[in-house]
């Protein structure tokens, strides 16, 4: 309950341009040399396919970068945790604080995107509207994620590792910017493991208007998954600052 | 002096371990209301594992610690709740002004806006910075910082104030504005822990102060106690000597410390040896004075560096 008084949104300035770009250069650029793609058996525009899958990015990186990058500033260079710690919040309600702004974040960033989106005609309501709950859900998951990371890389330098390893295989492979149809077996595989496939997947039915209870599947992996991350990111937290 | 007989620190037998390296070895201490009390010791002493577990911050390896009567590692909340810490380094938050660093913290500690807001107030106006109040922190002196520090360590009106370090790095107008400070909230009856590596801060500051040494108490009392009890009452400091000098100190059998580039003579009657060996040598390289704190500190812990 201490944790909604954290305040790091005062200099909340989003780079929301980003996006908007992709959408133009390669739904605009390149889906007028691709045409139609097929998802789900059905044929949609390169457009209509690109939009969500740029939101499930947004999604990821409002998050994982947040308590990657913003996390560790805080920690290590501001010192901000020991100066929180030092008042009646503990480690962990630091923690939770900045999972849950990273979340916060997912949302935010999910909702202005989809105002874009929605003014291109390219979300069916009231389904899409699905994308704002499940974004802090994800949100929650990435943001622990990149909390487990903050928590055993010794300097910001190492942070490479794990987005070479982790964060851009997902941004690549988790069927956000081609169906994951197209991909060779072994990719298909791969992005089957990438927690970032399971947000497209989500995001794109509903944004397609396809709701049902094929969405149960990544919600739970979602919230499993998450879980397992938030624990994690407690425990390696504890582990690195209380000494 | 009446009523309170809890004191507002009390540790026992304290240990802190790092995997094998015993930061604090069985420290046990007590500082009543009111009170100054120093932790002295040279660098890997232990002073700052101590502080930070009776923050609560840090877990003790064995025994316990009471602030104000609580468990520490019990209530941890309760008791972070009543002190305020100025850390050795600069946290404060780069993002915002000085003002709202206050506000920020004074929301930590669940106090209501319009409270914060004076509290604010009365704080900067108390460490002189009321007219830096919008001013953003990368822009503060060195100075300045420290006393936004305090400022910060007091948004909550502790019982308890812990100072760990707090004029390292200060130049001497800065340093002397913390000590002002400082005694205006020993006035108030406000308790204060503070490790230093100053002497001179320690001896103005500290009604009672321990140093420590690898984890360990090594000696406790008032600062003036501590000086009569372990070196004597004057010091006589002679640099540039020449072995005629040495062999005058020997043949007078005065107790003495010979160094590399300096003799100090250890007496309690300095007045009649200095004159005597200012007779024999001159006084352009003789120093007569009282021993100090730093004499203690250095007896006791040697002159050899740490770390």
């Amino acid at each position: 309950m201490d944790v909604y008084l954290r305040t790091w949104w005062t200099n909340f300035l989003p780079p929301l341009l980003e996006p908007i770009l992709y959408l133009v250069a390669f739904g605009g650029g390149m889906g007028g040399m691709i045409g139609n793609v097929l998802w789900n058996g059905r044929g949609v525009s390169y457009i209509a396919f690109l939009a969500p899958g740029l939101i499930s990015v947004g999604v990821m990186f409002w998050a994982i970068f947040e308590t990657l990058y913003g996390s560790f500033v805080r920690m290590y260079y501001q010192k901000t945790f020991d100066a929180i710690i030092a008042t009646p919040l503990s480690l962990e309600d630091v923690i939770v604080g900045e999972i849950l702004w990273g979340a916060t974040k997912s949302v935010l960033v999910a909702a202005l995107m989809m105002v874009v989106i929605a003014a291109l005609g390219l979300l069916k309501f009231p389904e899409a509207l699905l994308v704002l709950p499940f974004s802090f859900l994800s949100g929650l998951m990435f943001a622990a994620m990149g909390m487990c990371f903050t928590a055993v890389c010794p300097t910001i330098d190492t942070f490479n590792l794990p987005i070479f390893a982790v964060v851009f295989p997902m941004f690549l492979f988790s069927g956000t910017f081609f169906p994951l149809e197209t991909l060779p077996g072994w990719a298909q595989l791969l992005a089957g493991a990438l927690p970032l496939t399971y947000t497209s997947f989500f995001v794109r039915s509903v944004c397609f208007g396809q709701s049902g209870s094929h969405l149960w599947g990544p919600v739970l992996y979602t919230a499993a998954l998450g879980t397992v991350a938030f624990w994690l990111a407690l425990a390696l937290m504890r582990r690195r600052l209380i000494r | 002096m009446s009523g309170n007989q809890i004191p507002v620190i009390e540790t026992v037998s304290v240990v802190k371990r790092f995997g094998e390296l015993v930061a604090v070895d069985g420290v046990s201490l007590a500082v009543p209301q009111g009170e100054c009390f120093g932790l002295l010791g040279p660098n890997g002493a232990g002073k700052t594992s101590t502080v930070r577990m009776i923050q609560g911050v840090s877990p003790v390896t064995s025994g316990t610690i009471r602030v104000l009567g609580m468990n520490v590692a019990e209530q941890g909340r309760k008791v972070k709740a009543l002190v305020g810490v100025c850390p050795q380094e600069d946290n404060l938050d780069p993002d915002f002004s000085v003002h709202h660093n206050l506000i920020v913290f004074s929301r930590y500690f669940g106090i209501r806006r319009r409270e914060a807001q004076a509290r604010a107030d009365e704080l900067l106006a108390f460490l002189q910075l009321s007219d830096r109040k919008a001013t953003p922190i990368r822009e503060l002196s060195g100075g300045m910082k420290r006393r936004l520090i305090l400022a910060r360590a007091l948004i909550n009106d502790p019982r308890l104030l812990l100072l760990d370090e707090p004029t390292t790095g200060l130049d001497p107008q800065g340093r002397h504005s913390i000590w002002q400070r400082v005694r205006a909230l020993k006035k108030n009856g406000t308790t204060i822990l503070l490790t230093t590596h100053y002497m001179e801060e320690a001896a103005q500051l500290c009604d009672r102060l321990v140093i420590m040494d690898r984890g360990r108490i090594i000696a406790e009392g008032p600062p003036a106690e501590l000086v009569t009890q372990h070196v004597t009452r004057d010091v006589i400091e002679v640099w540039g000597y020449e072995q005629a000098l040495l062999e005058f100190v020997r043949e007078k059998g005065w107790q003495s410390e010979v160094l590399a580039d300096r003799i100090f003579i250890y007496s309690n009657q300095g007045d009649e040896d200095y004159r005597e060996l200012t007779a024999a040598f001159g006084m352009n390289q003789c120093l007569l004075r009282r021993g100090n704190l730093e004499d203690v500190f250095l007896k006791l812990t040697g002159r050899e560096l740490r770390e």
